[in-house]
């Protein structure tokens, strides 16, 4: 059967679209586009009037934890994908910190087979590192041919620069990225939070920007050198910014995402000793956060990530100092950005962007799209309608976030995998 | 005036008028322990678990006897003793004490921000902050001020001055927090490894230098270097510490000749100050620990007794 949406606002960054248009799906496939009212409706057509909703191409996250194999008490492959669909996204990347780590095709394998019936689609990352230890390589061929879409030992750096140098130069002849956090593990050894006025009083150990700077400031240097692709994971600081703005106009092959919440919330979320705002990388200041909305709106920061990571309640009940780090993303991400966009800090346009085809060009993927022959991978999205995210909607298995009865303005309504509406908010 | 907290987790949030009010309810307490008979029945029949899952040997005696001289039960539990070695989390060993139906618990815990961990679990206890990590640890504060009101008469227009290990130190946290509460200057002085510019965020002058830090300086507080120093590479060593910062009689009678010395202990000797200035008359170390029974007795009663005036008359046994 075929479906037509009809009276939607397409944003299509990509293409350049940023009107109402008719679109035509049909099967797993998009059918047409067309102004609105040429595409005529017959009668095998289910019609589905979306007047005053937009769309947009199917959100993807390159940036989340799906913890299955190994931590299905947290989250699992079925679990997350309804999150994301939830969230908007038709499509998300899986970083490989399972038990055990994504470094083989077996653990692909697994996360794929998983993968199939899970509502939204999955992309393995792979390690760069055995076990992500950091120690040797991991096997780029094999993950790729398995289907890891890039590598990653997110969570940890790779903190020794020769295995660094040598996986960049060999994932050149893959055509992969290296998606890289970047922490320098003795600056911010023992840290909770951002270092600053507020750690201090609070007597945490904390993080300074620096630690996530010099590494930057390294892996520009080797994107450098070898050529190999290298893009930033969660990138947190004002001064990481600067530093990437300046590889850029160096033509240093390099791409970055922010975290919404890095976005719009600050340190002083961990007042109160709040485990739920412990992250890694830690909640800035309000500097950093000026400073990464005028990076994303400059493309300095090309897309946004949620770092979606799940915990169990105990592992967040607990010392500050002992709690997990990382909070859910998947369901709030589109809701922070339609907020941020709602209040002129960015543009629906770039939002959407970065939440689309430049999340894909930083991995090097040629983007999704809003017309003929593409998949149909399809968001359907309200700028307008309050949404406040609580335990009732939440579709991970895990309930960590400081976010939970929040107001937001702007989320998702129906959410189109494979012509298939695999989420509809319920009225 | 009253204290109308249920808590003590830290000087944090207190008013001028509360740690006045503190302080003054302590002084009342100081003459019980120069008594013959030293008890009092204020807390018969209340429970007071000192939980102390982090090595203590002065606090939590200083809170034990200060709970026994108000007549209540003690029960001490030290992490050594009780099951966290045995993997039990804070939580569970809380929910267990709790259980038992304690009127207060003293927690001192490796951890910053265990107190208001606790508060959550035990929202019907009165709990009290023996040291949480490198967070707070108000009672020390209080004792230190209770000590500096003694001696000098006042807590107004002072310049109280840290010396030594102060980013790894709850003490001068809960110091700062009261003195910046009272308007008085707090100067800290150290390596700028420890004296972190943060510290004037907080409003605190930072030095890096003795001989500057000290002109005008009412009271010298002594924090400890701790020995773990060369894993965090905060000074090459302690020697060299001591080169430049280690407190002595000449160097106090020349930069600053009426300040007293404060120190919270324990002391290391030779490193952070010499044992002549440590046990000479500007020296109110002792003077300090005999007043925490007091604080400790204040508190204790202003939380459990349920009522905010205490006069020692009525009390008599």
């Amino acid at each position: 059967m075929k479906i037509l949406l009809k009276g939607g606002h397409v944003v299509d960054p990509f293409l350049g679209i940023n009107e109402k248009k008719d679109i035509l799906v049909n099967g797993d496939k998009i059918e047409a586009v067309e102004s609105p009212n040429i595409i005529s409706v017959r009668d095998e057509v289910k019609c589905i009037d979306i007047d005053n909703l937009y769309i947009s191409p199917g959100l993807v996250d390159i940036h989340v934890h799906l913890r299955e194999p190994g931590q299905e008490w947290k989250e699992t492959i079925a679990s997350g994908a309804e999150a994301a669909v939830a969230g908007g996204f038709t499509d998300v990347c899986c970083m490989p910190n399972t038990k055990p780590v994504n470094d083989s095709k077996a653990v692909t394998d697994y996360i794929l087979d998983k993968a199939k019936l899970a509502k939204a689609k999955i992309h393995p990352i792979g390690a760069i590192t055995m076990q992500s230890k950091g120690e040797s390589l991991a096997p780029y061929g094999e993950l790729t041919e398995a289907g890891c879409v890039a590598f990653s030992d997110d969570g940890r750096p790779v903190s020794n620069s020769q295995i660094m140098r040598r996986a960049l130069e060999y994932c050149k002849m893959l055509g992969r990225v290296l998606t890289v956090h970047e922490e320098d593990l003795q600056l911010s050894a023992g840290f909770s939070m951002n270092e600053s006025a507020l750690s201090l009083s609070m007597g945490l150990k904390g993080m300074p920007d620096a630690a996530e700077n010099v590494m930057i400031t390294r892996d520009i240097e080797l994107a450098r050198l070898t050529k190999g692709r290298v893009h930033f994971c969660h990138v947190s600081t004002a001064r990481g910014v600067q530093l990437i703005k300046r590889a850029k106009e160096d033509g240093i092959p390099v791409t970055a995402e922010v975290s919404p919440h890095h976005l719009f919330l600050d340190e002083k979320s961990v007042i109160g000793f709040n485990t739920q705002a412990k992250m890694s990388m830690p909640l800035r200041s309000q500097v950093d956060i000026d400073a990464l909305l005028d990076g994303l709106n400059h493309g300095i920061i090309d897309c946004i990530a949620s770092d979606h990571a799940p915990h169990e309640t105990d592992s967040k009940n607990i010392e500050f100092d002992l709690a997990s780090f990382g909070m859910l993303g998947l369901q709030t991400t589109l809701p922070i950005v339609l907020t941020l966009v709602s209040q002129g800090k960015i543009s629906l346009n770039r939002a959407i962007e970065s939440l689309t085809s430049s999340a894909w060009k930083s991995l090097d993927y040629s983007p999704k799209s809003i017309k003929k022959d593409q998949p149909a991978d399809i968001t359907i999205f309200d700028p307008d309608r309050n949404f406040i995210f609580t335990d009732k909607i939440n579709k991970s298995k895990s309930i960590n976030t400081p976010l939970f009865n929040r107001e937001f303005k702007g989320c998702a309504v129906m959410t189109m995998v494979n012509g298939i509406f695999q989420y509809e908010m319920s009225k | 005036m009253s204290y109308n907290h249920q808590h003590l987790l830290g000087i944090s949030g207190l008013t001028t008028d509360e740690i006045f009010f503190l302080l003054e309810t302590s002084q009342k307490f100081v003459e019980i322990s120069e008594r013959s008979v030293k008890k009092v029945p204020a807390l018969r029949g209340k429970t007071i678990v000192n939980l102390f899952l982090e090595p203590s040997t002065r606090t939590r005696t200083s809170f034990e006897i200060a709970g026994k001289r108000l007549s209540a039960d003690v029960i001490n539990i030290s992490g050594s003793s009780s099951s966290t070695t045995k993997g039990e989390t804070l939580i569970d060993t809380v929910l267990n004490i709790k259980s038992m139906r304690p009127d207060v618990i003293v927690l001192r815990h490796a951890y910053s921000g265990s107190c208001e961990l606790l508060k959550k679990l035990v929202p019907n206890t009165r709990i009290i902050n023996a040291g949480d990590g490198l967070h707070e640890h108000p009672t020390q504060a209080l004792l230190d001020a209770l000590t500096i009101k003694q001696e000098l008469g006042t807590l107004k227009d002072l310049t109280v001055t840290l010396v030594g290990d102060a980013l790894r130190s709850r003490v001068a946290r809960s110091n700062i927090l009261l003195h910046k509460t009272l308007g008085n200057k707090v100067r800290v002085v150290a390596p700028p490894t420890i004296a972190h510019s943060h510290f004037e965020d907080l409003g605190v002058e930072v030095f890096y230098d003795l001989k500057k830090a000290l002109p005008g300086s009412d009271v010298v507080m002594s924090l400890r270097m701790k020995h773990e120093y060369q894993k965090d590479y905060y000074v090459p060593n302690l020697d060299e510490y001591a080169v430049n910062f280690l407190l002595t009689e000449s160097i106090i009678s020349k930069y600053c000749p009426s300040a007293k010395i404060l120190a919270p202990g324990p002391i290391n000797r030779g490193t952070e100050i010499t044992s002549e200035l440590a046990d000479g008359p500007r020296s109110l170390i002792f003077k300090q620990v005999t007043n925490g029974v007091a604080v400790r007795m204040a508190v204790l009663f202003l939380l459990v007794a349920g009522k905010n005036d205490y006069s020692p008359s009525e009390e008599e046994v």
